[in-house]
């Protein structure tokens, strides 16, 4: 690798690192949901900080090998990837683009956190399919830690629903 | 060859990471119990979730217990290398599944005194809780707001249904008293602001609980006998049972990995 300055060297690290896509969810990059919290390099060395969506989640350990591996095949020797709590992950974090595609992948993006809901309050969720906010809740857990599960009652499809959190 | 258990310097700070810890731990692994098992999908699914993100709230605690003991131990040797006695969970989570009514109404009580006791811990002069506790609160609230949303469909139910929750709130309500205790471990803590006194969460605690309760159209019972003694190591014989299935891969071969 030619010499660089850190600045420049942290721009092309973040360009990288911020290419990784979630496992669970391959169209969101860890950028687009917020995961990725910070990229910082001191004398060449790389050391990447994302926090978890959920504190059981299992996709980050797949989601810090693929950090490492994109930086090592990027010419980084030796990158550290930490995970930071604080401040907490929430789905407030996710970007707009992050939130289209996941309606166009099929999966209703979450709604604002903003307050805490009631303790039964009532969500409203909108079909990713056709558009409908006629939907009714299946299950509030679904087929990872992230999601639930719901089903439009006008085109019939059940869908997952990005949890807010 | 059995490998022997660690040791633990319990300071007071590592003791209430450990009890937090063990909670998850425990509880997560008795719902990981009914992965395959649940009367439905939706629910076996909903069951495996909420262990994982236990085990996650656990693994975060033993992380932390071990940086501050500091003696080489760490969130696996805390897991599956101490004994039943070295345990510091409560001992409503240790309980056997039972029916799912069982397993709701164990669920229900710890999420309504969990939600609580994670949102208070927030607000801990320790940066490191403060933070865990900010992750681990809104997963609690989830399970709080789906156990109590069973306990309201089982209760108000059929008649079998409301038999069943009706036995496991009986059954159960002796070991809730422990949730509130604290030691003289636990009050250095108190007094400092790391750690948030469980006696005044107790009157919201029951608030939630009663109001749940009879929306379900069941009954807390009268009694305020009280069980106790997992915080300090004394467990019910399910302990014993649920560890050596834990931990028997690393009982049996030392130091083992994937």
């Amino acid at each position: 690798m030619t010499l660089h300055n850190d600045a420049e060297l942290r721009q092309r690290a973040w360009d990288v690192a911020s290419g990784v896509v979630d496992p669970e969810i391959p169209v969101l990059t860890i950028a687009d949901l917020g995961v990725l919290r910070d990229v910082a390099v001191t004398d060449g060395h790389v050391e990447v900080a994302i926090t978890p969506t959920y504190s059981g989640c299992p996709a980050m350990n797949m989601i810090a090998l693929e950090i490492e591996l994109a930086l090592e095949r990027a010419g980084f020797a030796d990158p550290e990837v930490r995970t930071v709590l604080s401040p907490a992950w929430t789905t407030d974090w996710m970007s707009d683009d992050g939130r289209r595609k996941l309606r166009e992948y099929g999966v209703a993006p979450p709604q604002p956190a903003g307050s805490r809901r009631a303790l039964f309050g009532v969500q409203q969720v909108e079909c990713p399919q056709c558009g409908s906010a006629d939907t009714e809740l299946l299950s509030e857990f679904g087929s990872t830690s992230c999601k639930a599960l719901w089903r439009c009652r006008s085109c019939r499809e059940p869908f997952d629903y990005f949890k807010c959190h | 060859m059995a490998i022997a258990s660690i040791s633990v310097s319990e300071t007071p700070l590592v003791l209430y990471a450990l009890r937090r810890a063990d909670d998850a731990l425990v509880l997560g692994h008795r719902l990981s119990e009914w992965c395959g098992h649940a009367p439905m999908l939706e629910e076996d699914m909903a069951l495996a979730n909420m262990g994982l993100d236990l085990l996650g709230q656990a693994r975060e605690l033993y992380g932390y217990a071990a940086k501050i003991e500091g003696s080489g131990n760490d969130e696996d040797k805390f897991a599956y290398l101490r004994d039943v006695r070295q345990y510091r969970n409560l001992l409503l989570l240790e309980q056997p599944n039972g029916d799912f009514a069982r397993t709701m109404v164990r669920q229900f009580f710890y999420a309504a005194f969990a939600d609580l006791d994670w949102r208070a811990m927030m607000q801990s002069g320790d940066a490191t809780l403060a933070a865990i506790a900010a992750k681990s609160e809104k997963e609690s609230a989830y399970h709080l707001r789906h156990s109590s949303e069973w306990l309201v469909r089982l209760g108000d139910g059929t008649e079998e249904s409301h038999r069943r929750a009706q036995t496991a709130i009986d059954d159960l309500w002796a070991y809730t008293g422990e949730m509130f205790e604290v030691d003289d471990s636990e009050r250095s803590l108190i007094a400092n602001g790391i750690a948030i006194d469980p006696a005044t969460l107790r009157p919201r605690w029951l608030k939630t609980v009663s109001d749940v309760v009879s929306e379900a159209t069941l009954t807390l019972p009268k009694s305020n006998w009280m069980q106790q003694g997992g915080r300090s190591g004394r467990h019910s014989e399910h302990l014993g049972h649920l560890l050596s299935e834990l931990q028997s891969m690393q009982r049996t071969f030392p130091g083992a990995t994937w």
